[in-house]
């Protein structure tokens, strides 16, 4: 049998599973159904709450994440310039590394108050340390026959950059991007629920923690799913699409 | 009329606390359509010399003169084809990898360029590989991309840095065969770095010979593409190795029959040598 079918087959006896389980303790305030949460998802989407959500919880995401993918150029450039500047990165990224972003959301929210601007800062910070770090850990690896051919063609730096530099690192850009948006995910759907404690804001972390407090627990057992299933895309169609048309295709595997 | 003058160069680089001398005064001229062989052990030299025409590095002392004016930056007019079949660009098809070289550069437009590169693959036999990727390839083909490449941009001079070195016998063979056929046709300047004696007489039309540690001038000697004997009955091989090392015998026999490989002049791998010397 196909890897595919076989994990689908796995996926359909686990829901099986949930269903009888639920249908046994019969209490949809701790544990709803399997079918009680397919009903509140469809609900939701069908009312617009749950799309009008993610959207706003993809909006902030992509926000922090491509602030954060403009930091890690410029840190990255820093780091390429001069041996200090890779000093600092590589003392900075030890730093902050092991922090985990979602810590830094009460000093944000004093720095910036409540509201987008504390969840883009925490979010740049998820983002900017992974991506940094591995791409200028890619232009070092890269071959010094490839940056003697680069520099042999007579390249302006620019070019130098994006057509052999950015090329030849990407493989280790892209698992940059990997580690930068997981740590993003996460960090965004934990710095929402905080929100939800305070503020209005809509986000998918934001459906979950109100549905929790109207006790509609099959609809939090919806919004957990889409934040799994969307999760699943991103990581398994969207970069694996990637994957296969780049480095996979170049033979470029690390 | 003279192209390529080395002119007392000595080139030095620092390896860790220790200021190592790659070549010291080391003088030649090439002259167009040559093909200019520098032949050494390890340690003489010869890559750095050439890394030091591509413009990679700077000379400590002495000059390197490309048609009358200072080599001082690497530039298209002088294309390397390295020994390394990671030259090639991975993210390229063999056909992009010519298309890349001939545009970044400015050299032809991209329609042109097109053409050319078809044109050039289909002499190093390779038109049917033209949309695939490098890492599809075997080591011989990615240096027969790479040598088109290189050819497609019809530098002033070719500089090879032991390309075939990393082959396997076989292939090495036919591809200096190859190499000798693409020079018949448009008879470019080529300046070629090798450590086996029997590539610097199958290629080579001057040879010049450096010594170790530091490299230095021995001999330039001339050939014609064959081991032949001199008029004191002494093989080209024995004579070049009398240059290099005085006299004393390598190897089990001298006079064993030409191969592609021959012997090496080498006291470690080939391509260690290449990156440290």
């Amino acid at each position: 049998m196909r890897e595919a079918s076989r994990k689908g087959v796995l996926l359909a006896i686990l829901a099986l599973a949930w269903e009888v389980y639920a249908r046994s303790l019969d209490n949809d305030l701790v544990f709803p159904t399997f079918s009680a949460t397919i009903a509140a998802l469809a609900a939701s989407i069908v009312s617009g709450e749950l799309p009008r959500a993610m959207a706003y919880t993809l909006s902030l995401l992509l926000k922090g994440y491509v602030v954060g993918l403009a930091l890690a150029a410029l840190l990255t450039a820093v780091a390429s310039a001069s041996r200090i500047g890779a000093d600092l990165l590589e003392t900075l990224t030890s730093m902050f590394n092991p922090l985990p972003s979602i810590a830094l959301l009460p000093l944000a929210l004093i720095w910036f108050g409540l509201g987008d601007a504390s969840v883009i800062f925490v979010l740049v910070h998820a983002v900017l340390w992974a991506v940094a770090l591995n791409t200028h850990s890619g232009f070092r690896a890269l071959s010094p026959t490839l940056k003697m051919v680069g520099q042999n063609y007579g390249l302006s730096a620019a070019s130098y950059v994006t057509r052999i530099l950015i090329p030849g690192a990407f493989p280790s850009i892209l698992t940059g991007l990997k580690v930068g948006w997981a740590f993003a995910w996460r960090t965004l759907i934990a710095a929402e629920l905080v929100f939800g404690v305070s503020s209005g804001s809509g986000g998918i972390g934001w459906y979950i923690f109100e549905h929790k407090n109207q006790l509609l627990i099959p609809n939090v057992f919806a919004g957990l799913l889409t934040v799994i299933l969307f999760g699943l895309f991103v990581e398994h169609v969207v970069f694996k699409t990637i994957e296969n048309r780049t480095v996979r295709r170049w033979g470029m595997q690390v | 009329m003279t192209l390529l003058t080395v002119d007392g160069v000595t080139l030095q680089y620092r390896s860790g606390p220790r200021l190592v001398t790659a070549t010291e005064r080391v003088s030649f001229s090439v002259e167009r359509s040559d093909r200019f062989v520098i032949l050494g052990p390890s340690g003489c030299g010869k890559s750095t010399l050439l890394k030091a025409v591509a413009g990679f590095l700077r000379p400590t002392e002495g000059r390197i003169l490309l048609d009358g004016t200072a080599v001082t930056a690497p530039g298209p007019d002088r294309i390397v084809v390295f020994q390394e079949f990671d030259q090639l660009l991975p993210w390229k098809t063999v056909e992009q990898n010519v298309v890349f070289a001939l545009t970044a550069t400015g050299k032809l437009p991209r329609r042109d360029a097109h053409r050319r590169a078809m044109h050039v693959l289909e002499k190093v036999k390779l038109t049917d590989f033209a949309n695939s990727f490098p890492h599809t390839l075997s080591g011989g083909m990615k240096q027969r991309v790479a040598i088109a490449r290189a050819m497609a941009m019809e530098p002033q001079i070719l500089l090879m840095d032991e390309p075939f070195a990393a082959l396997d016998a076989m292939t090495r063979g036919g591809m200096q065969e190859e190499l000798l056929q693409l020079w018949d046709d448009t008879r470019f300047t080529v300046l070629f770095v090798t450590h086996s004696i029997a590539e610097a007489i199958r290629v080579g039309t001057r040879i010049l010979l450096l010594s170790p540690h530091p490299g230095r001038v021995k001999a330039e000697v001339a050939s014609n593409g064959g081991d032949e004997m001199d008029a004191g009955g002494r093989l080209l091989s024995a004579r070049i190795h009398d240059l290099l090392f005085g006299g004393t015998t390598w190897g089990p026999s001298p006079d064993r029959p030409d191969s592609s490989v021959g012997p090496v002049l080498s006291d470690g791998p080939a391509a260690k040598d290449h990156r440290d010397a």
